[in-house]
């Protein structure tokens, strides 16, 4: 059976290739009339009846319904403020660069329903500071959304009134992480807070605060225009509508996909008109389903045929769907070399605020370097598992608790797991080197 | 207080509701590691090394961020606790350098002892470590090594919570991670030998102590420091009979466990090579070195011979205010009963009037947590009494306490003031008029001053206004007048900020003219210590000013130079100058060579802080002890000893033997002093509030509660001397006779005496005071300390500055009424239009030299002279 692509929040990017990311174009392509419906239906009917209908979970990793996230904010606590993260930062993951340089307008329709649902005047974006192109785009957009009238004072003769800022990160993953993002937004040092107090109750400025991701955002005008029920139908059960997908690797058509959710594994990898196969028509080794962060699965047949579908993967197989980027490898890779890409990762952007990451992460990089490169001591990898331990306990015995304020840490821990789920042979095979002598990683 | 059952480790205790776990598991016995948590600062959650278990709570939630609930089960010992204890041990000693034997921390490191009680055996870890330049200055004061850094924030964190100087900071990330101060800006907080003290490593050491010691080959005496009034608490430590640190301890009702800099550093000065250790006489124009009978003969004869050729009224005291309780008794009753002299100050014209001092209604340094409002009409607290500027800003900042500061330009408070208020010098009573009639009711119509008194009324509580001497260039009479005009303030209680070390001590047992020990006047306890010494003076004398005036004017004739240097102190240096050069006979009680001193006819060296034991008096009236922690330099005395020795000269036996015996007489004969004695000061760990009779409530017996024993790097808790039950206190015993009144401010001001003249367009108003790092004996005897005084430099208006014609840093001559001088001119947007403000006490030429002390403000014509 043959997949294909289910267009929704990406119609306009392939329909106007030419200028889907301009007002013209976009106008031409009917944005903004989720807008017109959202003021049309009232405020109470948005996030109550067709957010909620829809089972619109976010879209930034955690999978989070976003109707109940709104509910969370105290009732007659003002302002609020409306916070969109597009600091997408994951590594492989690429989807909400796409919806930002290519349809801001569908953003600012969607940030503009969502605020005035949850009774917010002022909007923020964090964007990725290397969005040089997303930047210059969004800022454009919001200009001639003002323009228009889409922004601004009395929005459609509603009454209702919105300004967004636009601000850019200044180059640090952790800050895609929602109260770190809060911090950086605030002018402070990129760190996760303490919660409580959750966002929702004390966030930007300590107000009631809603973090949202790009895609989540993006997604609602077309729930207001199809209906939150219409739009449910999408998808697999508690994984309703659709989703896209980052897809790298060892594919033939790398990019981003927007399929339902349910399809699985191998019609994403291998539809003609989607992954397109293997490249040179290798096998799948092993692939990342979810973004660097989540544990991987092999080229195993239960593996390959797992629906994409949230609950699904976390109940039977462990996983996350994360972010939605899919990192495909073939048999050539060394699985160890990959973890030690993936761990020196998060060494780099770990904030520095929890011992366990800040110092854990490091000392995970350069033992996974060693055993990568040939330097690896017999007993290394079981010291490795136990390092891991400590930052994520019951590591080996997922689901695994963390010692940290946020999941950055406990990031690192999951390639390694990985490594001794799938591959501990291959890596036991690789560490030779002499028992005792201290090696130097670099 | 809503109290909550809590089981930790299976014992269930009572607590109150939302304290944090890891505070109430403390005092109920169970000790949860940790480097972050500071009980005086906010919780981080960083180190991770309070993770427990908690009934029903998913994974290990640290111990520091989560507030008790009721029936809450807590477990600090299970295998999952111990496993993640080792781990977070393992990895922050990945990469910490394990240093220890060149580290000043070594013996009574945290991470060591954390290590070892809690830490796994051995680390796994055979990468290389992190490397680092080592070590770094941050400021003057402290090095940083990041290396051994943890990165606990504890240091930030207090610079930015506590102290308001957010001048370090993280940089980097991850395993990079290191504390930076920002470009070109040094971590230059009069408050940085704090973060050294809560440093749960040796990442942070202070130049003065680096590689002084070791740890245990220290021994420490609790002790209050003396370098300003507010008397911080403190752990002195010695090796070798040599001072080499001290620690804050954590007085809640003083100085919640900081110090300032000054305060922390300034034992250097005990040791300084200029140190006078020997007696010394003058002969043939030279001071020689001379036996204690020698000088002491020599000081009486000179004494006697004023008194019998020109009677009492010949012969003055100046000082008395550096030492302690004991020896400003001494030297009152030498004056007093013995010389029959009124002529007496511990001040120099630089204070307020002791009749105001003593008789305001007081208000207590943690009066200021609880204010309706503060005022504060006074110097810049920042710069002269440092840690009560810290209690003040929590005030304002933490616990939502409006400030109205009424100063002549922006201090260090300035930021923290929800109204600023800004008289021309000469002008504050008008103001404080204005202020207390428009809280009264009555609008005064501008705008600042009646917001000032909207905030003064939108809170329960008294008022606690902070007074003191905001502007050394105009006369004390306008700080008087204002004074008398904010007593009419709702409740107004008023906390006097006067700097020098002990002068509360020394003016509350009677070194002011008019006085007598014990807060009551010549004229209210005339009888009392005529029967109590054997006499007193026939009328009031002379205060410092009038004593220096006299003194030029060749009417004094034996002069005592307690402590005291008027040419460095006095507002009015020529007046000083010319007093000392035509003063008859000089005795010189002191510990260096000033200027003041060094024309002395007799020189009497006598014992510094640390070096003798007593008790000293803070701003807010409370009485608390300072420890011997070394034996004197040289053959040095201490002061009380001196004016018994005097004293028995002069043919009157005061009788003491011990330090302890003057205390107890003070606590039989002063009535402001009445019970407190040797053995309640012993018990009493926060000290005593004069009158006690008045403040049952801050005695406090017993110790505070459960401290870490040794440690520094946690609030250290105040122990009392000897140990008794926290009972309630017993009644003081009552005195053998009726004691006299204790005095109390009427509050009447002479008509126009704080009037000043109106000045001309083309000349600045001079203000002028201290700064925290000054050309005082303490900082230039100091060595780690000398360089931090800064330049003197002219600061104005940038408007004036562009009427006078000339750029920053250009020299202009400085002309008033006293003599001309050039000085470095810098525009300041901090100071008003018209006026010009030149620090005090800096060394070499200033603003003394420019004022008139018998002006009631300075006047300054500025000119270029390019």
């Amino acid at each position: 059976m043959t997949v294909t692509e289910t267009r929704v929040i990406t119609k306009r990017i392939h329909d106007r290739p030419e200028d889907s990311w301009t007002i013209d174009g976009a106008l031409a392509s009917g944005a903004y009339e989720g807008l017109r419906a959202a003021f049309a239906m009232g405020r109470d009917a948005i996030g109550e009846e067709q957010v909620k209908a829809s089972g619109l979970r976010g879209r930034g990793g955690a999978g989070f319904p976003t109707a109940t996230k709104w509910s969370f904010l105290p009732a007659g606590s003002y302002p609020r403020y409306l916070v969109v993260n597009a600091d997408e930062g994951e590594p492989s993951t690429f989807k909400d660069r796409m919806l930002i340089e290519r349809d801001p307008h569908q953003l600012i329709e969607g940030i503009a329903i969502a605020a005035f649902a949850i009774e917010c005047n002022l909007a923020f974006v964090y964007i990725r500071g290397e969005f040089a192109l997303g930047y210059e785009r969004l800022e454009q957009a919001v200009a001639e959304a003002k323009a228009k009238g889409f922004l601004g004072m009395n929005i459609l003769g509603s009454g209702f009134d919105l300004d967004i800022v636009v601000h850019r990160g200044a180059g640090a993953y952790i800050c895609g992480e929602e109260t770190a993002l809060l911090e950086s937004l605030e002018g402070e040092r990129g760190m996760p807070r303490i919660r409580p107090p959750f966002p929702a109750i004390e966030g930007l400025y300590a107000k009631p605060t809603v973090v949202n991701n790009v895609e989540t955002i993006s997604t609602l005008p077309h729930i207001v225009r199809m209906g939150g029920e219409e739009y449910a139908k999408l998808g697999v059960d508690r994984s309703t509508g659709t989703r896209v997908f980052s897809l790298s690797g060892h594919v033939k058509r790398p990019g981003n996909y927007e399929v339902e959710l349910g399809v699985t594994f191998r019609d994403l990898l291998y539809s003609p008109e989607l992954g397109g196969g293997i490249t040179d028509d290798r096998k799948v080794k092993f692939f990342i389903p979810g973004g660097a962060s989540s544990q991987w699965l092999t080229g195993a047949d239960e593996h390959l045929d797992a629906p994409l579908d949230m609950d699904f993967l976390e109940q039977n197989l462990g996983v996350m769907l994360g972010s939605g980027a899919v990192m495909v490898f073939d048999e050539t890779v060394n699985p160890a070399l990959v973890a030690w890409r993936l761990a020196k990762f998060f060494a780099d952007e770990s904030c520095g605020k929890c011992t366990p990451c800040r110092e854990g992460t490091g000392w995970v990089e350069k033992v996974l370097y060693r055993i990568a490169h040939g330097q690896g001591r017999p007993q290394d990898f079981d010291m490795l598992l136990d390092v891991c331990d400590n930052i994520s306990p019951g590591v080996t015995t997922a689901p695994f608790a963390q010692t940290t304020i946020c999941p950055l840490g406990p990031s690192v821990v999951s390639p390694v797991a990985s490594l001794q789920k799938y591959f501990r042979d291959e890596v036991l095979a690789m560490c030779t080197g002499p028992s005792t002598i201290p090696v130097s990683a670099s | 207080m809503n109290l909550v059952s809590v089981t930790i480790d299976g014992r269930e205790v009572q607590v109150p509701a939302g304290e944090l776990l890891i505070k109430v598991a403390q005092e109920h016995g169970t000790y949860i590691p940790r480097f972050c948590w500071h009980e005086r600062m906010k919780p981080v959650g960083m180190c991770r090394m309070c993770l427990v278990e908690v009934e029903g709570v998913r994974g290990l939630p640290p111990a520091c961020t989560t507030p008790v609930t009721d029936g809450m089960v807590v477990r600090t010992k299970t295998p999952a606790v111990k496993k993640v204890q080792d781990g977070v041990l393992e990895l922050l000693l990945v990469n910490h350098p394990l240093d220890c034997p060149v580290c000043d921390r070594g013996g009574e490191c945290p991470l060591q002892d954390t290590t070892l009680a809690f830490g796994p055996g051995e680390s796994r870890f055979v990468e290389e470590k992190r490397h680092w330049e080592k070590p770094i200055p941050v400021s003057d004061l402290v090095l940083l090594d990041r290396e051994r850094c943890i990165q606990c924030a504890r240091c930030t964190r207090f610079a930015d919570e506590i102290a308001g100087d957010p001048l370090i900071s993280f940089g980097e990330r991850g395993g990079q991670t290191e504390i930076i101060t920002f470009p070109d800006e040094p971590f230059a907080s009069y408050f940085s030998g704090n973060t050294v003290q809560i440093c749960p490593v040796g990442a942070l050491t202070a130049k003065p102590y680096r590689f002084r010691a070791r740890p245990w080959d220290l021994t420490g005496a609790e002790t209050s420091c003396v370098t300003c009034a507010v008397h911080c608490r403190g752990a002195l430590e010695s090796t070798s009979n040599q001072l080499v640190r001290l620690l804050g301890v954590d007085s809640e009702p003083v100085n919640q466990g900081w110090l300032c800099d000054k305060g922390r550093y300034g034992y250097e000065a005990v040791n300084a090579d200029e140190r006078v250790r020997h007696p010394m006489i003058r002969k043939r124009g030279e001071l020689v070195e001379c036996s204690w009978p020698e000088a002491l003969d020599a000081a009486a004869d000179g004494i006697q011979r004023a008194l019998d050729l020109n009677g009492p009224q010949s012969v003055a005291l100046l000082g008395g205010a550096n030492g302690t309780n004991e020896e400003a008794y001494a030297w009152a009753r030498l004056a007093k009963s013995v010389l029959r002299t009124d002529n007496v100050d511990a001040q120099l014209g630089d204070g307020l009037p002791a009749e105001v001092v003593l008789g305001l209604p007081r208000a207590l340094i943690a009066d200021l947590d609880r204010a309706r409002g503060i005022v504060l009409l006074g110097p810049d607290l920042k710069e002269e009494l440092p840690v009560l500027y810290l209690r003040m800003r929590r005030a304002a900042v933490e616990l939502g306490v409006p400030l109205i500061e009424i100063a002549p330009r922006d201090t260090g408070c300035s930021r923290y003031a929800s109204a600023r208020l800004r008289p021309v010098p000469g002008e504050q009573a008008g103001i404080a008029r204005r202020l207390a009639a428009a809280v009264g009711g009555a609008p005064s119509g501008d705008a600042d001053i009646d917001e000032a008194a909207v905030l003064l009324a939108g809170r329960d509580g008294d008022v606690v206004v902070v007074l003191g001497r905001g502007d050394l260039a105009e006369s004390a009479a306008t700080t008087v007048a204002a004074a008398a005009e904010l007593g009419a303030l709702p409740g107004a209680k008023f906390l006097v900020a006067l700097r020098r070390a002990n002068v509360r001590g020394a003016l509350d047992l009677g070194l002011a003219p008019g006085f007598l020990p014990g807060r009551v006047t010549l004229a209210e306890g005339g009888d009392h210590f005529a029967q109590a010494w054997g006499g007193v003076p026939a009328a009031p004398g002379l205060g410092a000013l009038g004593i220096l005036g006299a003194a030029s004017e060749g009417r004094i004739h034996a002069l005592v130079l307690a402590g005291s240097d008027p040419v460095g102190g006095c507002p009015d240096r020529s007046l000083a100058r010319n007093a000392i050069a035509a003063a008859g006979f000089v005795i010189a009680v002191d510990t260096f060579v000033t200027e003041s001193n060094k024309r002395a006819d007799v020189f009497l060296p006598v014992t510094m802080w640390g070096e003798e034991s007593g008790t000293v008096t803070n701003v807010e009236g409370r009485v608390q002890r300072v420890a011997q922690k070394v034996s004197p330099e040289g053959i040095a005395m201490p002061e009380w000893r001196i004016a018994a020795e005097l004293a028995l000269r002069l043919g009157v036996d005061f009788g003491f033997e011990a330090v302890e015996e003057v205390t107890d007489e003070i606590a039989r004969v002063a009535p402001a002093h009445a019970g407190v004695d040797t053995t309640l000061l012993r018990r009493a760990r926060d000290g005593v509030v004069l009158p006690v009779a008045e403040h049952p409530d801050e005695l406090h017996f017993g110790r505070a509660g459960v401290g870490l024993a040794g440690a520094s790097w946690d609030p250290i808790l105040p122990t009392p001397a000897e140990v008794v039950a926290d009972a309630p206190v017993e009644p003081v015993e009552p005195v053998e006779r009726q004691m006299p009144a204790l005095h109390v401010w009427s509050r009447e001001v002479p008509d126009g005496s704080a009037s000043a003249p109106a000045r001309d367009a083309y000349a600045l108003r001079l203000v002028s005071g201290r700064t925290l790092y000054d050309g005082g004996i303490t900082v230039t005897l100091s060595p780690s300390m000398a360089q931090l005084a800064p330049r003197a430099v002219l600061l104005v208006n940038p408007h004036d500055r562009d009427r006078i014609g000339v750029s920053d840093g250009d020299e202009v001559r400085v002309t008033s009424a006293r003599t001309s001088m050039n000085l470095v001119l810098r525009g300041d947007a901090a100071t008003s239009a018209g006026c010009a403000f030149l620090p005090f006490n800096l060394p070499g030429p200033g603003a003394s030299d420019l004022i008139d002390a018998s002006a009631p403000v300075t006047d300054l014509r500025v000119e270029s002279i390019r």
